[in-house]
């Protein structure tokens, strides 16, 4: 005896709803948690999702934070759409983030109004190049793609680490394992004096677009959303599977290479060990709260960047451990995976039916 | 290289086997039932933090391990309810699973970084141990190397011979079948699931009672990600586990041993053998889609609802 009902068509009110409701969820949650810590909940629930909000500076942050999620979270959507699972985003974004790097201290003491464009241009490549990979094997070898991209983001992290280590060490560093820092030419604009936020977010904003454009107005979208929904339909329409693959990942391996230059020619402004809090794994979560859809994810963006600053200010007014905002992003995912139960069922309350005895039946 | 050098090297390997012999097991049982569970490596990581801290809090390494278990099942019963009762997507909730994994290992190993427990002690038997290079090769590990081993021999039996085995293979290959023959499809599957969770959850304490006995964040470093890769090298049977596990055990050893065995390579690039290994293993067992598709549970991944 079922309590749930399974739904004649999926209710699209609840698709956009139930982001909402599992956001408001993990709020709850939140509040619960910081009741736990021993923290005013009331209080901490304004330092962490409110007050970081309330100055420019703050906004800036915001901003800043939700670039890399943007981009990252765009081209996992893209791929999500055709059931491509890519895993591996923070492996693309470091290694756009190496391969920019590159050319910003190959070309260190150049003042060129090209150099910025190129690194741009590199660091796609380079993110294109490392999810070429799984790409690559999922097409002519069957390998799962979730598998192989994931492993290829602890090798990243491992090439980055050797080369901050070893060949692109800043000689004059005292030995710390870091880059020269890049040129004025090689670093982004800022948008505002003052605030971090740079040149990459509305860079951001315009593949938002262009990503909307795609799915919204082009044959290629069109058959990568069927392709998602309805495989066999897809198949019998004569859409290329391996295609659709190859497209999934170049665009987000893009995408994510891209993130990672906005991080070393940004707030990073030099090559470092470490070039991503993560970010290519938050935009997962990114890519699902914000239904798949290019103008979802900027939104989903936002709340994820603020779930970062928030760690951050409750971490410095509030001493709360920095990992609750892990614990956060991935409750948020949780709780919408568990909301979007209502898209396709409903719940039938349990009415006691009282069949009339067959005499008094009206005939 | 010297006879010393080899034993140690090859005795480091059943170590390094052993947490992915664990989460191999339990995976392999849930994904026979026909479910997929990508959230490995965050059990694994709650395991490792669960049975660290309670090891250190209560100074008993077996109630240690008792945590990671419990704790890895309580991670499993959460997706099992999503994915069997709420009917979510396999994929995004493993995902999600992990990810929360992280998370909530991070917050509960926040005030234990740094702090170290006696690691599991490795047995000694008589006569056995003693003897020259036998001894140290076979007779000198801690229980749960031979547990482990133990284990995957019953798994084995269990789902070859016995009733509930051929049940839970029944329902990983046809779950409408299954169910139109009575078998109660979504309970074995809650079990099998919980059953995958409790090994990973082991296993990943076994990271940090026995092989590095202290937590570091992220400390699993890929391991649940190898693990669910073990499974498709093991082509869904438990003795391919074995193999696999030890194999990327010795690899993962040669990255601490690359040195003494004269390999003038970064120690960055030793430390990518693992993954490397990984995805060159997946390449070649996947190139042939025969043995996958003989393999590979029929249902893997789909949910099954009896209405």
């Amino acid at each position: 005896m079922s309590r749930l009902e399974a739904r004649p068509e999926p209710s699209r009110a609840m698709m956009l709803a139930s982001p909402l409701l599992a956001a408001l969820a993990m709020l709850a949650t939140g509040s619960l948690l910081f009741l736990f810590l021993g923290q005013e909940p009331l209080h901490a629930f304004y330092v962490y999702f409110i007050k970081p909000a309330t100055t420019a500076y703050g906004v800036g942050e915001l901003l800043l934070k939700a670039t890399p999620l943007i981009l990252c979270g765009i081209g996992l959507a893209v791929g999500f759409r055709a059931d491509v699972h890519n895993i591996g985003a923070d492996g693309q974004l470091t290694l756009g983030a190496i391969s920019a790097g590159c050319v910003a201290l190959y070309f260190d003491g150049v003042d060129a109004p090209w150099l910025l464009p190129l690194m741009i241009v590199t660091g796609a490549l380079g993110g294109m190049a490392w999810a070429a990979i799984p790409a690559l094997l999922r097409t002519r070898f069957n390998t799962s793609e979730i598998l192989v991209s994931l492993m290829l983001v602890y090798i990243a992290y491992l090439l980055l680490s050797y080369l901050v280590h070893g060949p692109l060490r800043d000689p004059a560093g005292y030995n710390f394992p870091q880059s020269k820092m890049f040129g004025a030419a090689a670093t982004l604009p800022l948008l505002v004096e003052g605030l971090r936020v740079n040149a990459a977010f509305p860079l951001s904003l315009l593949f938002v677009l262009a990503a909307w454009f795609f799915c919204r107005h082009t044959f290629a979208g069109y058959r990568m959303r069927v392709s998602g929904m309805a495989p066999a339909a897809a198949l019998y329409a004569g859409f290329s599977a391996p295609r659709n693959v190859w497209l999934a990942f170049l665009v987000s391996g893009a995408l994510a290479g891209i993130a990672g230059v906005g991080e070393v020619a940004g707030p990073l402004g030099q090559l470092q060990p470490s070039v991503s809090p993560g970010y290519g794994f938050a935009a997962i979560i990114v890519a699902y709260v914000g239904r798949l859809h290019p103008v979802g994810v900027l939104l989903a963006s936002l709340l994820m960047s603020l779930l970062y600053i928030g760690g951050e200010s409750a971490q410095i007014e509030l001493q709360l451990p920095s990992a609750i905002t892990g614990l956060f992003q991935g409750l948020l995912l949780f709780y919408l995976l568990a909301a979007d139960l209502f898209i396709h069922y409903r719940f039938k309350p349990r009415v006691r039916t009282i069949v009339p005895p067959l005499s008094e039946t009206p005939a | 290289m010297n006879a010393d050098y080899l034993i140690s090297f090859l005795a480091s390997t059943a170590g390094a086997a052993t947490p992915l012999v664990l989460a191999s097991t339990g995976e392999l049982v849930a994904e026979r039932s026909g479910v997929l569970n990508l959230g490995l490596e965050g059990i694994m990581l709650v395991g490792a933090v669960a049975g660290f801290s309670v090891a250190l809090h209560a100074g008993s390494l077996t109630l240690g391990l008792l945590a990671a278990l419990l704790a890895g099942m309580a991670l499993a019963l959460v997706f099992a309810f999503l994915v069997l009762t709420l009917q979510t997507n396999q994929v995004a909730t493993g995902l999600a699973l992990t990810l929360f994994g992280i998370g909530l290992s991070a917050f509960l190993g926040r005030d234990l970084v740094g702090q170290t427990v006696t690691p599991l002690p490795h047995l000694a038997f008589p006569v056995l141990s003693n003897l020259p290079f036998i001894g140290p090769l076979l007779f000198r590990f801690d229980a749960v190397v031979y547990g482990s081993l133990l284990l995957v021999a019953a798994v084995g039996w269990v789902l070859a011979k016995s009733r509930v085995g051929l049940q839970i293979r029944a329902i990983g290959e046809a779950p409408a079948s299954a169910h139109a023959i009575g078998m109660p499809v979504v309970k074995l599957r809650y079990a099998s699931v919980l059953f995958g969770g409790a090994l990973a959850g082991l296993g990943g304490a076994y990271l940090s009672l026995a092989l590095t006995p202290m937590w570091v964040e992220g400390m699993t470093a890929g391991r649940g990600w190898i693990a669910l890769a073990q499974v498709v090298f093991a082509t869904w049977k438990p003795r391919g586990v074995i193999v696999g596990a030890y194999l990327f055990g010795g690899v993962t050893v040669l990255q601490f041993h690359g040195q003494g065995l004269g390999l003038a390579v970064p120690a960055e690039f030793l430390s990518m053998l693992p993954y490397l290994a990984t995805i060159i293993v997946l390449v070649i067992i996947c190139r042939n889609p025969q043995t996958i598709l003989l393999n590979k549970p029929m249902s893997l991944g789909q949910n099954f609802r009896a209405d």
